[in-house]
Formats: structure tokens, sequence, C-alpha cells
């Protein structure tokens, strides 16, 4: 039986916005529902994608997971034990087994330290290691690990010295440090060219691999998901539509958005110029302040029929192993548009 | 089919206090009458300087250090600044910039900054300038109604709409794209590169696509030019790039190897190892010769030039022999 370490239970992130007067004086309120309410969980060692477009939640997602957010409502179980309300040393223990691997490498040191400071940083606040000697051991044992060989030729340098992907690398070391068991990476290749792309995620994999972690990849790319996790899950609107292993997802798409995400996907194969690309969506993303009634989906939906925004929002159902989705019609859209 | 575009031996240095940074060297292409051109590479290969260098405007300390570029049979070599302003950029051949839909002005309506643009280079009464723009967004799938819009009331796919739409005001003959879908989400990138299509078709238009992405290259271009470290590497049509026998410069293969498929079940990802070399001191001989699998002794001390190998497929590598 594998193992859950994270579990999220209807987990929902409502930021508040403006309201009228009107709104204020009957006690009512706006709110932008970022993540409203998703259900998953990530077993031991594996690598779990979260795809969606911009505004879809997935970044919220992740910060719930972090706990830099407070969830409006849902519970958080980690290893079984429930974090949906930690606070000061249980909060810092948390941290210490859930880390991130941000967006822009660039952004996310201290221009002004050497990568030896950027890293000790985190061993200072986390008391670990008992002096420095101890620390920079820890430090040049994680720089080996992601393969930025020799380490002490890094450890003097500054942010700016490095490439995007070496900078990539050393972000990565940095978590390593503190011994996590999950590490939730937000995007972590879109801002890197795309012949070292694959090498980071291929040293993200390694590892891994090596050290038995749990990933959360936050991604809108479906083509490095597919080659990078073991599951993954599309998020639209704040909800999760589809989920299964990410070989299922890509060949036997079921939810008409998970259709519409994989059309619009450029692919290196010759005679596609000059020929429109058909993409099965309409419109743009409503915004999450005001979400569609019923199926959140069928304002842009070219299969929508009546009962999808009459009766109330569908929820997620298995249609094989491991393999769920969350459309009404899914058998007609599966005839309409064949499968695969 | 006759070219709208014809550059010979372009070249741009950047004069730096640490020396002389080739960012585009020697480098030779044509643009026939409607047909998109992509140009890929790394970052810092040279393929947004090169853009710059077409419209004559290199960014300091850069300057243009010799070649010919000719566009619809005006040479622009001889031409000064004011007269490239007034009869050439926007007129004959415009770009949309990188990251073009971030600088929209946020306290003014976008009818206003199109008018702006518009004013400048033509004296027309409001009404008819109102009616061009009206034209313009209409053809780059908005309504009329957007100009009385705040950019911050946009999608960011709107704002690249805006951004084409005024590429395209003055009629020219040449439109360089510049990352035009990099920032955006996969299914407005997808109707973006419709909307791309759609003109090339309508207008008649020529392209230069300037993308890091061989997959979006794919969809676009007629025929692409891969750029390293400064240089036209390669040359060839879709077909010769992405078709079964695929492309000859093993930079390009590289290239294409490490593009993610989304229908190809990968269990390893292949990548380029090394870095792009530092412009300052290019390695000798071929460019590429440090990061390549193929290198032989010839490689590190001849430059190869840039070859014919097959009808319309140019290639500069030592070890490609004819088709």
């Amino acid at each position: 039986m594998t193992e859950k370490i994270i579990e999220v239970k209807d987990l929902q992130k409502w930021f508040p916005i403006r309201r009228s007067i009107s709104q204020f004086f009957k006690g009512e309120h706006n709110y932008v529902k970022a993540v409203d309410g998703i259900s998953f969980s990530i077993n031991r060692g594996e690598i779990f994608g979260l795809v969606g477009e911009s505004g879809c939640g997935k970044t919220t997602t992740g910060k719930l997971i972090m706990k830099l957010l407070e969830p409006t409502e849902g519970t958080m179980f980690l290893n079984g034990e429930d974090v949906t309300h930690i606070e000061k040393d249980e909060l810092k223990r948390y941290r210490r087994n859930v880390q991130m691997i941000f967006q822009d490498p660039y952004a996310s040191m201290n221009p002004r330290f050497k990568i030896r400071d950027v890293m000790e940083e985190p061993l200072i606040i986390h008391k670990l290691g008992e002096d420095r000697d101890a620390r920079m051991k820890m430090i040049e044992k994680a720089l080996m690990e992601v393969k930025l060989n020799p380490p002490d030729e890094f450890l003097v340098r500054y942010p700016h010295m490095l490439s995007g992907g070496q900078r990539q690398r050393a972000a990565t070391a940095r978590t390593l440090l503190l011994n996590p068991e999950l590490l939730v990476a937000d995007e972590p290749v879109s801002m890197i060219d795309l012949s070292t792309r694959a090498e980071i995620l291929h040293m993200m994999k390694e590892v891994q691999r090596d050290l038995g972690l749990t990933y959360l990849y936050i991604t809108h790319d479906l083509s490095t998901a597919r080659y990078f996790t073991d599951r993954i899950a599309v998020m639209y609107l704040g909800k999760i539509i589809e989920i299964g292993d990410p070989d299922d997802v890509i060949d036997n798409p079921v939810h008409p958005y998970t259709r519409a995400l994989i059309a619009a996907v450029c692919e290196p194969v010759a005679g596609k110029v000059n020929k429109p690309k058909v993409v099965p969506i309409k419109g743009e993303i409503p915004s999450a302040a005001n979400i569609p009634k019923g199926c959140r989906f069928h304002p842009r939906c070219p299969y929508a029929k009546e009962e999808c925004w009459e009766k109330e929002e569908p929820q997620l159902q298995e249609i094989e192993d491991g393999h769920f989705h969350a459309c009404r019609r899914w058998k007609e859209v599966v005839e309409e548009a064949g499968r695969g | 089919m006759d070219n709208i575009l014809t550059v010979d031996n372009l070249k741009l240095y950047y004069y730096t206090s640490k020396g002389v940074v080739k960012a585009v060297d020697d480098i030779s292409f044509s643009l026939k009458k409607g047909e998109t051109l992509g140009l890929v590479g790394e970052s810092g290969c040279g393929k947004t300087t090169t853009g710059f260098a077409l419209l004559k405007m290199p960014t300091p300390p850069g300057k243009i250090a010799g070649g010919k570029i000719v566009i619809d049979g005006i040479d622009m070599t001889p031409l000064r600044e004011n007269e490239m302003r007034r009869n050439i950029r926007w007129e004959k051949i415009s770009m949309v910039f990188q990251g073009a839909m971030n600088t929209l002005t946020p306290v003014y309506t976008i009818g206003k900054q199109m008018m702006e643009t518009l004013q400048e280079h033509r004296e027309m009464e409001r009404e008819e300038a109102r009616k061009r723009i009206e034209k313009y967004l209409n053809l780059v799938g908005l309504s009329g109604d957007m100009v009385k819009r705040y950019p911050h009331e946009l999608s960011g796919g709107m704002k690249q709409r805006i951004a084409i739409a005024t590429a395209l005001f003055l009629e020219p003959k040449v439109i360089i794209c510049d990352e035009p879908t990099t920032a955006l989400d996969v299914i407005v990138q997808a109707q973006i590169i419709n909307l791309l299509k759609d003109l090339k078709e309508k207008l008649d238009l020529s392209f230069i696509f300037i993308t890091h992405d061989l997959a979006t290259e794919a969809e676009v271009s007629d025929r692409i030019a891969v750029m390293y470290a400064g240089k036209i590497v390669e040359i060839g049509t879709n077909q010769q790039i992405y078709g079964e026998q695929g492309p000859c410069h093993p930079y390009t293969r590289n290239l294409l190897a490490a593009t993610p498929r989304l229908h190809a079940k990968v269990s390893e990802l292949s990548f380029i190892p090394g870095a792009p070399p530092d412009l300052l001191e290019p390695p000798s001989g071929c460019r590429f010769h440090p990061r390549c699998a193929l290198a032989m002794d010839k490689c590190r001390e001849e430059e190869p030039p840039l070859i014919e190998i097959e009808e319309e497929h140019m290639v500069a590598c030592w070890r490609c022999e004819k088709r």
C-alpha cells in the first residue's frame, strides 16, 4: 500500500475583494475564488503534476501547500497529521519538511550574497550544523548532489555569475539542505533555455530518485509534465477537472478542457504551416470572481448542453483505474470527438 | 517568387568596455513575398539583435558594422536616421517587440495610444484615423469599442492583438515578431498563431518570426533559420527541418531532440551539454565545436562556410554532406 505524504480535502482559498455599499449593509461579500474546493493526495516518492493556464489557481494551491497562505476552508494532512492550522514551532518544523523551488532563479537569491551565504542562511535559521565548517560540509554535499562540481568553485560566486540552469541547481541544493520530504516546484524550468531545460528536469528526477523525495510540480506545460510526472491533475478556474496517469490523460483525455489544452500544444513536426490550428474552445477564461453556474467550463465548452448549466456542478468520477474527470456529458464528448 | 527583403553579410557589433561583442556576425538571408521565415536559437544567439538590425536601430553600444539590407527594392544601407523613420520603419517593415503587450501605457486608453502612433506618421483627419483604428482592431479580432478601454481591462491575449494591430497600421510589407507567444497561455498562444496565419493570407504579408521554441516555429514558418552564437548555422524549409530526414547541423539536431513532444512517450529527454560561448571570445573554427559530439580537428581550426546541401537547404558544418 502506498503511503500518502500529503492529503488535502475540499481545500478552498477565497480572497475578499471590494463590495458595494448595499452589499456592505446586507453583510454580503465578494470573493475571488482562486482555489474552490480541491481534493487530492500525493504518495511518497511520487511526482505529482498540477497543470493549468494562468489564473487557474495552481500557484495558489502551491502556496497553500507551502503554508504561505491560510486556507479559507478544508483540511490538509502531512503524514496523516492535521496541519490545516498550525503556528510557530510547528509551522517551522512543517516548512523544513516542505520546501519550495521558485520559478525565477534570478529573483529567488539575494544578489549581494555569495552562493555559500545564500545556502547557509536556511541552516542558520533552522539551527542546523554546529559551526561554520560543519555547515560548509553540508552545503558542499548538497551542491555535489545537484552536480555543481567542484563545489568550492561555486561557493564563492555571486548569483549573477551563474547561468540560469546553474542557479536553478543551486536553488534545488538549497532546499535539499533541510532534508525535506516534499518539494513544491512552481514552474522551475519555464525561465530556462530550452536546451538546458531537459538537463534541469533530469537532475531533479535524479535527486528525487536518490533521496526518495516527493514533488509537487506546478506547470502550464503539458509536454514537460508528461515526461516528468507520475500523475497529473488538470485545473480550471480553481477546480481539478481531470486527474490520472499522464499517458492516460494526454492520449485519452476525457474532459473537453483537457482536450482543448492538448490540441493547443505546438509540436515540432512538419506539415502544419499555413493551416489553421483547431482548438475546440470558445472565448477567454472568465474571472475567478464570477464563476459560471453549473459546470464552470460550460460557457467555453463546444459540447455544452442545458444540463451542463442547469444541473449542479459535476464532481470527479472515475472512468478507468485512477483516471478521474468532472464532465457530465463525457460519453457524448468521447463519442463526438473520438478517443485520443 | 520575388524577394521582399534581402540581407547580405549583416554585422552588428556591441562595442563594450570589455571589447567587441559580435552579436550578429556576417549573416545573409532573404525573405520571399508572402513567406514566414523563422529565426530560432538559444537566448543570446543574436536573434533579437538581428531583428533590431533590420530596423537599423541597434541598442547602444551596438552599431551596425557592415552589410547590406534591401527591402522592397530600397537599399537601406545609406539611409539616414530621419529617412529611416519617415519612409522605412513601420511603413515598410515593423516589429512586434518581445513583451510588446506590456509596453502599453496604463494611464491612456487604447484608442488614444493607437491614435498617437498614427498621427505621428500620417496627416489624417481624426475621423479617418478613428476609422482606420477600428478597421485594424477588427482585423485582429477585436471589437471597435476596445478604443475606450484601458490596458488593465484587457487580457494578455487582447494586449498582444493590440500590439500586432499597431504594427500593421501603416501597411508595412514585412513584420518582425519577436517571441509573440512566449508569455501567453497555450490556448491563447494557439489563437495568436492562428491570427498571424490569417493575417498573412489576408494582407499578403511577409513575417520574420523570432522564437527559441522549435515547436512553435514548426506551426508558423515556411522556412527556418537556426542561429548559434551570432551566426546562421542552418537554413531550410519546414519540410527539410521537421520532415523525416530531419536537419543536418548537429546543433539543430540536438535542439530538436531537446524539444519536448506531447505525443511521444519518452523516458529521457536529451539536452545539449555546456552553455553557449562568450561572444567576447568566440571559440576558434566552428563556434559549436566545444558542445558538439561530432567535432573533429578540422572543426576546431577552420570555420565552416554556409553551403547548399540540397535545394534551399544550407548548412554550415564540416560533417554535412550533399544530399
